[in-house]
């Protein structure tokens, strides 16, 4: 509502700034106050006798009530034009309640001593930072009025140079990217920190197994644009399928590997079959029913799965035919003795780790090979329009199928790869939110974009094993950054998904 | 005549399953008829009005409310009102902003928001599970239970959950068909853009229809309180799959397919449970939903859909 489309008489009654942001903020206090008077102003409990009673915990609720209200106030502040309050308040309130939550945490005895809003140091943690976004939003107003708010031409023209950016950069970060995985974990073992090596190589590992679980579904979701919600299904096949074969025949990790990614890819194929001729969110909820009907097969079909139990001492991967054991086992020689060199744990996971490295960069070099193939522009095409290469004579369901099976084959070598390192199997590895977390790196990291797949899988693997000692905490501010990077880049961290192959325009006639 | 009496139970435990699904499987189908995105946190929604429900029961046990129908009506309108207070939330925040961004975005940040629902409970409510005593203990035979024949009973609170889902999806039919907001929200349905060129709100409308979904998976969530009486903040999960599953069984975006779908999973579920193996019978509502889809790709009474080029 500017002024100039108001009747002369409204503009005198109109309301002034302050009482406008009152306004939104009595309407946020009554929001909040209807979220948390029972969900967290009665904390529920049951006692010994599983008899329930309930606690009150008015005082976080009043605080809420007071802060986010606050906050609100101080928004729609910014955005009548007055963005000094929100900028000051809100860097304000981001040190005061970071600060005290961080003494808190830290056993300080002065928490006790300073006013805190809530007992939690945490909670105040995640208050304050509220505070950094009622700074930032202020802040970016300030910025846009600066220079005068952008119109749509020159919102493309931005867009366009962010996504040039971006190639530019999965350009340089990818080899940049390879490099430091190849070196990383020599350089933490030979530096003074050695003592962590194990732990920092442990999580390296678990980070290139999901790099390689988002190339391959990759395939799926970015390539082919087919939406999977089940693809933990096939992790989990080639997982017991390493399982079964090296426990009862006593095969080794690279006989296992092709027969655990034929199968999967078999298996991607018996799904995809029928299911690949329905619209794209109906495929989605079929392949997250078979998510959930591979899980409940596992945990019921006690005779060859082990049901809830799972197998276990599945053999441990070894070098070529040498054993990393302290040992040697009879007729053998181990991979410390044949190299003359003194028994340690650390090589099984360093080796671990460089196998794991391998399959991912294999999984790259195939997608990269196959979107130059005929059958990945088919993919990217179908993704685009699928009438149109209906009319262009492609195959829609068998090329949909190839992509899902390719996806497929390669969870079952991630699988594989997983039984062999754990040394043990179970259906609580394969649960929905597994799927969850490889689609939302794939999405994250911008569909089609294989460094930004790789990045978010640092971001969302690395960000939890990080945050640990958090543990309670850890899944919210997981979820609350699911949400946030969304929010903020709905296009992912490296979005640039024009086809790979595109006619040139020939001036503006075409 | 032998098997008659244990198929009555097991049609009338199925009915009960089928309705709170029904209920659930509403809110799944009314979003997607009108913004096109599953709403993956609408399971967690259904878990948060289940909580509202259970504490309205104890708030009601500690002011000294004794007459059981003025507890379910409190427990009712409560949990109704404070879990629509969540869904406009959830929308507000993780959705509207990505309203016309790719269509997987809503859906990341959809899958964040359960994360953060379910997280959000464990720590204000405690991760273990909660037992409620019952509320409505009686129940009506029906027939056999003499001389060795099969017990078929329905209790009241079967009784009480099918005529609420009835009642409640007969008045939910007849705000959509004649209001003014639903004839909004069939035009947004639509043709969003031709709907705001017509002077409708399509914010409004779709912030409400997220409210009227959440109020009716809060009225699941107190039925499943008083009937199963084992909440925990896990349990939207598993309900919400299965509820999304009938919304799409029953052609997704049609709201007599959803309340259909939601009876056919709860009767699928309850039969397969009693003549096959309790253990497969996730399995079987799925293989069910896939053969259906198959022949039928949408859904049992949903409107093909136009292809446009």
């Amino acid at each position: 509502m500017t002024d100039a489309v108001m009747p002369a008489g409204t503009a005198a009654r109109k309301p002034s700034v302050y009482t406008e942001a009152l306004k939104e903020a009595v309407v946020t206090a009554v929001l909040v106050f209807l979220l948390s008077i029972y969900m967290v102003g009665m904390q529920t409990q049951a006692n010994q006798g599983q008899e329930l009673s309930f606690v009150t915990q008015f005082r976080d609720v009043f605080w809420a009530c007071v802060l986010v209200p606050a906050g609100r106030f101080l928004v729609a502040l910014d955005r009548q034009g007055m963005p000094r309050p929100a900028l000051f308040g809100g860097a304000a309130g981001f040190l005061y309640l970071f600060g005290i939550g961080a003494l808190g945490l830290a056993g300080s005895l002065a928490y006790d001593n300073l006013p805190h809003p809530f007992d939690e140091p945490m909670v105040n943690i995640i208050f304050g930072l509220g505070g950094v976004y009622i700074f930032g939003v202020a802040y970016n107003g300030v910025r846009n009025r600066r220079h005068g708010a952008l119109n749509v031409d020159e919102r493309e023209v931005r867009e366009e140079r962010r996504a040039n950016w971006a190639r530019r950069m999965s350009g340089i970060l990818g080899p940049f990217l390879v490099g430091i995985a190849v070196v990383l974990p020599v350089i933490v073992w030979v530096s003074p920190y050695n003592a962590a090596t194990r732990q920092v190589v442990e999580t390296l590992t678990l980070i290139l197994t999901y790099v390689m679980l988002g190339w391959g579904l990759n395939i799926v979701v970015g390539l082919a644009g087919l939406l999977d919600l089940g693809y933990v299904a096939f992790y989990a096949v080639g997982a017991y399928t390493y399982a079964k074969l090296a426990t009862e025949l006593g095969f080794n990790f690279w006989e296992c590997l092709p027969l655990a990614g034929c199968l999967s890819a078999s298996f991607g194929i018996m799904l995809g079959f029928p299911v690949l001729r329905l619209r794209g969110d109906y495929l989605a909820i079929v392949t997250l029913g078979f998510g959930e009907m591979i899980r409940i097969v596992l945990i019921n079909w006690q005779a060859f799965t082990g049901g809830p139990n799972g197998i276990g001492s599945i053999p441990k991967i070894d070098f070529f035919g040498l054993p990393f054991e302290r040992f040697a086992p009879a007729g053998k020689t181990t991979f410390a003795q044949f190299f003359h060199i003194d028994f340690s744990t650390i090589h099984r996971v360093m080796f671990l780790y460089y196998v794991i490295l391998i399959l991912a960069l294999v999984t790259n070099l195939v997608t990269i090979r196959l979107r130059r193939l005929p059958i990945g522009r088919a993919w990217e095409a179908l993704r685009e329009d699928e009438t149109a290469c209906r009319a262009l004579g492609i195959n829609p369901t068998n090329t949909k199928l190839t992509a899902f099976a390719m996806g497929a084959m390669f969870a079952g070598f991630a699988g594989s790869f997983f039984a062999s390192r754990q040394g043990f199997v179970s259906p609580e590895s394969f649960v929905f939110i597994e799927s969850a977390q490889i689609l939302a790196i794939v999405v994250l990291g911008g569909m089609g974009s294989q460094v930004g797949v790789a990045l978010a899988a640092v971001l969302l693997v690395g960000m939890p094993e990080v945050m640990r000692e958090l543990s309670l905490y850890r899944m919210l501010f997981y979820g609350m950054c699911m949400v946030l990077i969304m929010l903020l880049r709905p296009r992912g961290l490296l979005a640039h998904r024009e086809p790979t192959i595109q006619l040139r325009k020939r001036g503006y006639s075409a | 005549m032998d098997w008659f009496p244990y198929f009555l139970q097991q049609l009338i435990n199925g009915l009960t399953l089928g309705s709170v699904y029904g209920l659930i499987a509403i809110g799944y189908t009314m979003v997607y008829g009108i913004i096109g995105m599953v709403n993956f946190a609408h399971g967690d929604i259904y878990m948060i009005g289940a909580f509202h429900a259970m504490i309205m029961l104890l708030v009601c046990g500690a002011l000294g409310i004794t007459w059981v129908p003025a507890i379910l009506m409190l427990m009712l309108i409560v949990s109704m009102v404070l879990t629509a207070a969540y869904g406009w939330t959830v929308e507000r925040i993780a959705y509207r902003p990505l309203r016309g961004s790719n269509r997987l975005a809503p859906l990341i940040s959809a899958i964040g928001m359960s994360i953060l629902l379910e997280n959000y409970v464990q720590l204000v409510q405690g991760p273990r599970p909660k037992p409620i005593p019952p509320l409505i203990r009686d129940q009506i035979h029906i027939m056999g239970g003499d001389n060795g024949s099969f017990l078929v009973q329905i209790t009241y609170m079967q009784i009480v959950i099918i005529v609420v889902t009835i009642v409640l999806m007969g008045a939910f039919a007849f705000a959509i068909s004649t209001t003014s907001l639903g004839r909004q929200q069939r035009a947004c349905e639509q043709d969003m853009k031709m709907a705001s060129l017509l002077g409708v709100n399509v914010d409004r409308t779709i912030s409400l229809t997220f409210v009227m979904g959440a109020a009716l998976a809060a009225v699941a969530g107190m039925m499943v309180t008083l009937y199963y009486g084992n909440n925990d903040f896990f349990m939207g999960f598993v309900a919400g799959i299965k509820a999304f599953t009938a919304a799409v069984l029953g052609g997704i975006g049609s709201l007599p397919g959803a309340m259909l779908g939601g009876v056919l999973i709860g009767l699928i579920e309850a039969f397969w449970s009693a003549y096959f193996s309790a253990e497969y019978k996730d399995v079987a509502a799925f293989s069910i939903l896939v053969l259906v889809l198959i022949f039928r790709p949408t859904g049992l009474l949903g409107r093909p859909e136009v292809e446009k080029v």
